[in-house]
């Protein structure tokens, strides 16, 4: 691992302030991604600021019904907050499908956001890609892609987000708090997940030195009958091939509300916006599940090995739809 | 090592930046204090097992995908090989090293014994760690919940079975009165 | 007396273990200690075209760079042979470093040694390497054009063909085919502990603190490569987090500490990243298997063709032996085993558990499924039909017990009465299915002589000793049992030590041979030094046993004493008191029956598994299995019992989960970590019933057949059998992916 300097810090002034000072700083929370990329020689710092300190553990009820999460809130501390589990039960969900329980108990809910991807020929320090070494060529194109997106890719790169949990934040409309050295931010999380484009290696709106400081669930509405479902090679401990985020509201046998978010196949935490379209107003029926996940599925571009996520996907919306009507029916 | 802990604190509360070159830190392993001297860069894991010389604590992936690492960081159980030792100063760390009382094994272990909950016993420390700190959780209720809540622990000689067994053993004395 | 054998008694290092007190290589803490980090070929073939160490060679706490520019050329380079031969045993016949050739991705190209593991890693990262990229082949599809037919395996110890017969003919005129083709991708061992090297050089001596399933293949293959006189290398090894195959050859990185150590004139800690073990101590290859049977209506096997393609490395013709089972286990006239070749830029492939026949096995008994379904035969049935009395030669297994596992793991399963009807059993998204397969897999005797050192001493107590080494296969515990009862002590007062290439010697714990042969060493110390000391009782005027018959002389608890009377005696202790010996020693030895016993051998068992599949997602679960094996005589039920488990878990992943792609155009491997090159976790496996069948057999040592592989073998077969069972596909490549296993789209 590279020589690294060190700075604990107990604001989020200091904090900022000192990474932002420092192009090669950044900061340390859970360490979970970082300290790996760190190790691996893909992410390069100079410095670490550890921000553990700061006063951002808390998970507490906003005033009109929605929940701020603490961006320093441990993954495993979330999942098991009454509030969260309760009432966004697709969000615990996704949190306990994620890595196993020690990193849940290091990670935390803003250092997730910002996790990189598992891509091999980004993580393998030596392989041409697009987001590790802008403008080097993306490797996993025509190599080795079963495990990558067919959602929101380019001819840049084609890596997969890995986040569980951000894909139910993404089906909520979660809003992410920022202070930057230009002051607080708030952004959409829809809008926080940039698509590769031709600039794979951006893969979020924060500037140097911008920390995320919490995390704005809206009232649980319709994610109070949210499920969220991982399929994958292995039974625990593995990211997903495919996972859904999803949420129904049926009334007369006719979807009146949707929410779906994919995981697993999506450059981004995939917010399926096609086919929660596509559904409103339809029978809540497996065959209108499958004609709404067709139609999200039909801009997937897939490679050599990863064709089978296109129907995997698809078959697993059906899955995700169905389980969240029957907690939806009225 | 001769390190002045109250010099050492009082700079902590403003936040110089150290190292990249070695820096005296003290680490609380299961509650004794050791004055080392690390470069930042050093993990939490490597800091035990090759300045503290306490090896149980094991190397399996360095990357978080094993869990033969697990220690208790403030009572929850994470992994050291992601965790960096300096980040530890004023936090309380437990290893396999720490969980016997006055020489007596703890249950855990002597129910892995056992079960015969292991073979190699590579991932072992790791995985009594995380076993331990299972019923601690309230994860050990179900079959399923210990199935899934002991899957960060890799165990290539496949001792899984007798691994939830020990665990199932251990859980029922404890909720016998 | 026999009190300590066939006990379930617990591990005697499992407190060690369970309380991190067992130390491992990587954990020998010594002055002065450096640390070496390599540095791997960035390309799979072509040229080192120059090295710039300066960027390392000016980050802190580095001591040396070494690369072939300047480290010294080795002596002599070893042939390659299987450890458990005792000779060198080198994992591939070509040694890094040497020159500026590259001809494998991870090939070592650099050495960093430094003053702390930081240091020495972050250093090799600054190496810069040029490379000039010559055209390569890291795949079967790549070189189909350059196949050959290998006539020799395991370093020209097997012939790579076997036949019997006309299996043409045969083929053309069974009334009933059976013919497919496999691919199985490639498998890593990938023990939780990578290997490690620590290397201490002093007065021109070498002691290697080294991971490994064979102390003394490391002594032999270092002392060889290095030039060095055998009694200058010491090697020990107390624990071994691991090995299924990965430790049983001695790599080159063991070679390259001690020449780093040399270099730096301090003592080397090498431990490899886990990265680094993908391609630093071999590997289970890349393969395709077809295999062709020929029956009768009745379900009689008359002909079975059986052919193996695999890719090895440029400098040896390895493959993993996968006929040795189907040559055998059924009764066939005719039959043909063929393994060819490609010579492409990986490393030397190497053992991994259940070596060459679980693969083979795999393709047997999935054949054998389906033969069972197109006769309409149940599949234990087809089994017990054919199983051969003798092995090909006419020779009596030494031991058999196939009929009686295939029977009682039929019942414990709940086999009968079995719809054989795919697709029959659904519980809701999910589809249940059963499968079996037979297991056997081939008893190892070609190993030298094997000692053991036994010690009693005047207050009763006892040191046993012999050069093996403990990696999970619980050596320590049932070394102990033997030597407890054949020395007649209880077991608390039995220590065994292991681990170090100044003990007696063994070969290296490999092949299922292990157990076998280092209690047969004990046994074989043991009771010498009992009848030793009973020859001197019987002969000693002041004992209560003088002028009995040695043959009368029995011993419990220390205590030598007349059988018909025991309350005549004297214990150990007394009588080697009275004759002032501090103690006393003898070595046992034990050589293994000549390779042309008459006598088949095999280990035979039988396998079943039921699985849920779900169709629409091809998530595969197991739900349940039962092993039931012949292994001969089990010294400690509760070991052997853990490791058939940790067998069948093997198989039950090697069918799901494990396996690893090439990216060509690299020539590197897509997975290189635990993240992405799949083993099981604790939610993959369900509860697991292993029972055993007792044989006795006479010709393998006291009667143990060994427990390594047999747990593996066959399981697989079950898995993907299961899985035909409940969908009614039979896939034909290995692992069982979800894009296999998921129905196809309705349009297509």
């Amino acid at each position: 691992m590279r020589p690294l300097a060190y700075a604990r810090v107990s604001t989020v002034a200091e904090a900022v302030e000192i990474v932002a000072a420092d192009p090669a700083g950044a900061f340390l929370a859970g360490g979970t991604t970082e300290i790996d990329l760190v190790r691996l020689g893909v992410a390069r710092p100079d410095l670490l600021v550890d921000i553990n300190d700061l006063p951002l553990h808390d998970i507490e009820d906003l005033p009109g019904g929605g929940v701020r999460i603490g961006a320093l809130a441990r993954m495993s501390e979330v999942a098991r907050t009454p509030v969260i589990a309760g009432r966004y039960p697709g969000v615990a969900q996704a949190l306990l499908l994620g890595a196993s329980q020690q990193l849940r108990n290091m990670a935390s809910m803003g250092g997730n956001l910002c996790q990189r991807t598992r891509c091999a020929y980004f993580r393998d320090g030596v392989s041409p890609c697009n987001k590790r070494e802008p403008g080097s060529g993306c490797s996993a194109l025509d190599g080795l892609n079963r495990g990558h997106a067919v959602l929101g890719t380019s001819e840049h790169c084609i890596a997969t987000h890995p986040s569980d949990v951000a894909v139910a934040l993404v089906a909520f409309d979660a809003v992410v708090h920022t202070a930057g050295p230009g002051g607080a931010r708030r952004i959409p999380i829809d809008d926080f997940y940039l698509p590769p484009g031709d600039t794979p290696d951006r893969e979020n709106p924060l500037r140097h030195g911008e920390l995320i400081t919490a995390i704005d669930l809206p009232p649980a509405g319709i994610a109070e009958r949210s499920v969220y479902l991982k399929f994958r090679d292995r039974q625990s401990y593995e990211f997903a091939l495919v996972s859904v985020c999803a949420a129904v509201r049926v009334e007369d046998g006719l979807v009146t509300e949707a929410r779906l978010a994919l995981g697993g196949v999506g450059t981004k935490p995939w917010r399926s916006r096609l086919a929660e379209r596509r559904l409103l107003g339809a029978p809540a029926t497996a065959e209108s599940y499958a004609a709404a996940a067709a139609y999200e599925l039909s801009a997937a571009v897939p490679r050599r090995h990863n064709t089978f996520k296109v129907e995997l996907a698809q078959r697993a919306i059906v899955r995700g739809l169905t389980q969240a009507a029957r907690g939806g029916m009225r | 090592m001769g390190i002045d802990l109250t010099a050492e604190a009082a700079r902590r509360r403003t936040p110089t930046v150290r190292g990249p070159s070695e820096q005296p830190v003290v680490l609380t392993v299961n509650g004794t204090h050791h004055a080392v001297a690390l470069e930042p860069r050093v993990s939490l894991l490597d800091a035990l097992r090759d300045r503290l010389g306490l090896t149980g604590s094991k190397k399996g992936c360095d990357q978080g995908t094993c869990g033969a690492c697990t220690v208790w960081v403030d009572g929850r159980r994470v992994l050291a090989c992601l965790t960096l030792a300096i980040a530890c100063e004023g936090r309380q760390v437990t290893t396999i090293e720490g969980v016997a009382t006055d020489g007596e094994p703890h249950p855990m272990q002597r129910a892995f014994i056992e079960h015969d909950a292991f073979q190699c016993g590579y991932c072992t420390p790791g995985q009594i760690m995380s076993a331990i700190a299972l019923i601690e959780e309230g994860n050990a209720e179900t079959d399923e919940d210990i199935a899934e809540f002991m899957s960060g622990n890799i165990c290539r000689c496949a001792a899984y079975p007798g691994i939830r067994q020990a665990i199932k053993d251990v859980r029922d004395a404890r909720e016998r009165p | 007396m026999n009190t300590a054998i066939g006990r379930p008694v617990d591990r005697v290092d499992g407190h060690a273990k369970v309380t991190g007190g067992a130390r491992y290589t990587a954990e020998i803490s010594l002055p002065g200690l450096t640390y070496a980090a390599v540095v791997g070929a960035r390309i799979p073939s072509g040229r080192v075209e120059s090295v710039d160490a300066s960027r390392a060679l000016s980050a802190g706490g580095v001591l040396a760079v070494l690369t072939h520019e300047n480290l010294p050329k080795i002596a002599g380079q070893p042939r390659l042979l299987p450890s458990l031969l005792g000779a060198a045993a080198p994992g591939q016949s070509f040694f890094p470093m040497q020159d500026a050739a590259v001809h494998y991705a991870g090939q070592p190209v650099a050495l960093v040694v430094a003053e702390s593991h930081e240091q020495a890693q972050y250093a090799a990262s600054l190496v810069d390497v040029a490379y000039r990229r010559e055209p390569s082949i890291t795949a079967i599809d790549e070189g189909r054009d350059r196949v050959y037919e290998a006539q020799r395996l395991f370093g020209g110890l097997m012939p790579g063909r076997d036949e019997r017969g006309d299996v043409g003919t045969a083929l053309a005129e069974a009334p009933v085919r059976i013919e497919a083709g496999y691919r199985f991708a490639a498998n890593h061992h990938n023990a939780l502990e990578p290997p490690a090297t620590t290397a201490v050089w002093e007065d021109g001596r070498l002691t290697l603190y080294d991971s490994t399933m064979g102390i003394r293949a490391t002594q032999l293959t270092v002392a060889h490569l290095l030039g060095l006189p055998l009694s200058h290398v010491r090697v020990i090894t107390h624990f071994v987090g691991g090995g299924f195959g990965s430790k049983a050859m001695t790599w080159p990185h063991v070679t390259l500490a001690a020449m780093a150590a040399r270099h730096v004139g301090r003592p080397v800690r090498l431990a490899l990243t886990r990265a680094q073990t993908y391609t630093s101590n071999g590997h289970r290859e890349e393969q395709e298997q077809r295999i062709s049977l020929g029956a009768t209506r009745d379900g009689r096997l008359t002909a079975i063709r059986h052919h193996k393609l695999s890719i090895t490395s440029h400098f040896d013709d390895w493959a993993e032996p996968a006929t040795g089972v189907s040559s055998q286990l059924y009764d066939v006239e005719h039959y043909e085993g063929v393994h060819s070749l490609i010579h492409g830029n990986t490393m030397t492939p190497t053992f991994t558990r259940g070596p060459g026949e679980t693969l083979g096995v795999f393709v047997l008994e999935t054949a054998m499924d389906e033969l069972a379904y197109e006769l309409g035969v149940d599949p234990v049935e087809l089994r017990l039909r054919n199983h051969a009395r003798t092995d090909p030669r006419g020779n009596p297994w030494s031991s058999d017990g196939l009929a009686e596992c295939l029977r009682l793991g039929a019942e414990r399963f709940g086999w009968h009465g079995r719809d054989p009807r795919p697709r029959a059993r659904r519980d809701g998204d999910w589809l249940i299915g059963t499968g079996m397969a037979a297991a056997a897999y081939p008893v190892a005797f070609f190993m030298p002589e094997q000692r053991a050192r036994a010690r009693v001493y005047e207050d009763g107590s006892a040191v046993v000793q012999t050069g093996t080494q403990e990696f999970g296969t619980g050596v320590l515990t049932v070394a102990t049992q033997v030597a407890a009862d054949a020395l007649g002590l209880p077991l608390e007062s039995v220590r065994f030590e292991a681990g170090d290439t100044d003990l007696p010697n063994t070969s290296a714990a490999v092949g299922s041979a292990g157990a076998g042969m280092v209690s047969a060493a004990v046994h074989a110390a043991a009771t010498a030094l009992r009848d030793r000391l009973v020859a001197m009782a019987v002969t000693d005027a002041d004992s209560p046993l003088h002028g009995a018959d040695p043959a009368a002389v029995e011993v419990a608890d220390g205590r030598m004493r007349l059988r018909d009377r025991p309350e005549t005696g004297e214990t150990y202790a007394d009588l080697m008191i009275r004759r002032r010996l501090a103690d006393a020693e003898e070595v046992g030895s034990w050589t293994p029956p000549p390779l042309t016993t008459p006598h088949g051998l095999l280990t035979f068992g039988a396998q079943f598994a039921e699985v849920a599949v779900d169709p629409g997602l091809g998530l595969i679960r197991v739900r349940r299995m039962t092993g039931v094996f012949a292994p001969g005589r089990v010294l400690n039920p509760k070991l052997a019992r853990s490791q058939l488990m940790g067998g069948m878990v093997w198989g039950l992943s090697q069918a799901l989960l494990e396996g690893n792609e090439m990216d060509t155009r690299h020539g590197r491997w897509g997975a290189s970590n635990l993240g992405e090159y799949l083993v099981p976790v604790n939610a993959d496996i369900p509860e697991i019933t292993v029972e055993f069948v007792e044989v006795e057999d006479d010709v393998v040592p006291l009667g143990i057949k060994g427990v390594g592989e047999i747990g593996q073998v066959g399981a697989a077969a079950a898995v993907a059998n299961a899985v035909f069972h409940a969908t009614g596909r039979r896939l034909r490549r290995l692992p069982l992916a979800a894009e296999l296993v998921m129905d196809p789209p309705a349009s297509s």
